[in-house]
């Protein structure tokens, strides 16, 4: 498996350190905003342990710690091991040095 | 057919033509009482335990391939209870006890060999923690004796003991732990579960849950057609997720790969089995002679059932590190199984939220060992609708509730387990 860092070009996928599924996200509630309790606990229980644990493409979070330190977003297909884009993560300063065109 | 001396001696004197079948193979009626998903250890061993204790012998087991085809095929063959967390400690060692009767109630030769494990410790703290796990497995009834590394050089005298990072201190060694030949495992379970009249249906994938009105499961629907069923039972670690999504639930789970590896034969060697934690390198030895050997996960998502280079490279180099004389072995097999990965590293043995429908899964990289327990506790709760007091803490609403049984405390990330 050999995946293609936008920084860095391709490289072995031993440089990478993963995360996981990119899908959950962490829930977002207004301190003291009125949400109820069983709410709250149920989302949060959602985002930490259940997972849709994907049989063909998901998206993902990897880590290039061996080369440029970029957090990445993959798909990747998970009964293949096909990668089918690979792209920096939003948020992470690369990224958005990318989309300003720097 | 029951196997023994005089039936082996009958068969060679009659150029071994009397043989009979194992088990039958027939095809599937139109209803169960109970119908187990998953052919492997765990929903053999359920079968069988269904119909021997507790009086259920209207049972099917459903494989989508050949029965043992998937993780019961692929693992490194250890049994051992040398856990430390409640709920796991008396859960495999209620197991270590199935399996050192298992060839008597089977009256089959699964070939269990307690050899021992040796689990190497490398500095005071991990001595300390040795040390008290080795505590609460002698308060439980469970053997352990803490080596230091005097008595270890006695047993294994060939490791690296002077290694600059990971110098070998001690072991904490239980020696009723072993192996056994896995295939025979599978195949006894089979071959008693047939005999109590369990129908074992290969070739036979599970596509969907036939549900009632009230979303209760009452069958499945198969590759070979409807079949209706009391109670479904899901024995399929690995493919947990998949399944269960078929009945629109998710699970705290996550599908790994884990790779493992075969040496070419050598001499006999190792005595046991032989845990480097520190680097994670485990290695034992075959009765054919091959050393089998694994490590860590690869660490990502996977259904592949094959892993990649880097993992295979880190494995060797954790061999290297701890046993500089595997060197000069060479390596002849590599495989890859899919690992049921749980939130917290341990098995979840419940029942689900959809009303007929029981789990057993997220077995990790532990399933083989638990095999009979697992067997014997996922059909009580078959049988009775409650837990088996051994497996009262594997619930599937654990992880909501905040009663998680994390022996390695690495929290929800299921790569690390």
């Amino acid at each position: 498996m050999r995946i293609a860092c936008p920084f860095c070009g391709e490289r072995e996928n031993g440089e990478f350190t993963y995360l996981g599924d990119a899908a959950p996200k962490r829930p977002n509630f207004v301190v003291d905003g009125g949400e109820s309790p069983e709410r709250i606990e149920d989302a949060f229980y959602d985002y930490v342990y259940l997972r849709d644990n994907l049989a063909g493409v998901m998206r993902e979070y990897w880590y290039h710690g061996g080369g440029c330190r970029s957090w990445l977003v993959a798909e990747r297909n998970t009964v293949t091991h096909e990668f089918i884009a690979v792209t920096a993560a939003p948020g992470a300063g690369a990224a958005s040095a990318m989309r300003a065109g720097e | 057919m029951k196997y023994s001396i005089f039936s082996l001696a009958r068969a060679a004197l009659s150029g071994h033509k009397g043989w009979t079948r194992a088990w039958r193979d027939p095809a599937p009626k139109s209803r169960y009482d109970v119908v187990i998903i998953g052919g492997g250890g765990h929903g053999l061993a359920t079968a069988y335990f269904l119909a021997r204790e507790y009086g259920i012998r209207n049972v099917a087991v459903l494989e989508k391939g050949w029965i043992g085809s998937g993780n019961a095929g692929r693992n490194t063959t250890i049994i051992r209870s040398n856990y430390g967390l409640p709920g796991n400690t008396g859960f495999y060692e209620l197991s270590m006890k199935l399996w050192e009767r298992m060839e008597q109630d089977l009256n089959y030769n699964t070939m269990v060999s307690q050899r021992g494990i040796i689990n190497l410790y490398h500095s005071d703290a991990q001595r300390d923690a040795f040390a008290r796990r080795g505590n609460t497995m002698r308060i439980n009834g469970i053997d352990a004796e803490l080596l230091d590394a005097v008595q270890i050089r006695k047993e294994l005298p060939f490791l690296n003991y002077d290694n600059a990072r990971f110098p070998i201190m001690g072991g904490l060694l239980q020696r009723r732990a072993g192996t056994a030949r896995h295939d025979a495992v599978v195949w006894g379970y089979a071959r008693a579960a047939n005999e109590g009249g369990v129908d074992i249906i290969q070739n036979c994938e599970v596509t969907g849950f036939v549900r009632d009105a009230k979303g209760k499961v009452t069958g499945v629907e198969t590759s070979r057609g409807r079949i209706g069923a009391g109670k479904v039972g899901m024995a399929v670690a690995g493919s947990s997720s998949r399944v269960a999504a078929m009945a629109g639930l998710r699970l705290p789970i996550e599908s790994h790969v884990l790779q493992a590896f075969v040496s070419e034969a050598i001499k006999p060697l190792i005595p046991g089995v032989i845990t480097f934690g520190a680097g994670h390198f485990y290695v034992s030895q075959s009765d054919k002679g091959g050393l089998v050997f694994g490590g860590d996960l690869d660490g990502y998502n996977s259904y592949a059932q094959r892993g990649n280079m880097p993992v295979m490279e880190d494995v060797c180099e954790g061999g290297m590190a701890i046993m500089p004389m595997i060197g000069r072995v060479r390596m002849l097999r590599q495989w890859g199984g899919i690992m049921d990965m749980s939130m917290d590293g341990s098995p979840i043995i419940d029942k689900t939220p959809v009303d007929g429908l029981y789990l057993n899964a997220g077995w990790c990289y532990g399933g083989f060992k638990a095999t009979p327990a697992s067997g014997l506790v996922f059909a009580h709760l078959l049988a009775r609708d409650e837990a088996h007091p051994e497996a009262a803490l594997f619930r599937l609403d654990r992880f909501r509730r905040g009663a998680m049984i994390d022996e390695k405390g690495q929290g929800a990330q299921p790569n690390l387990h």
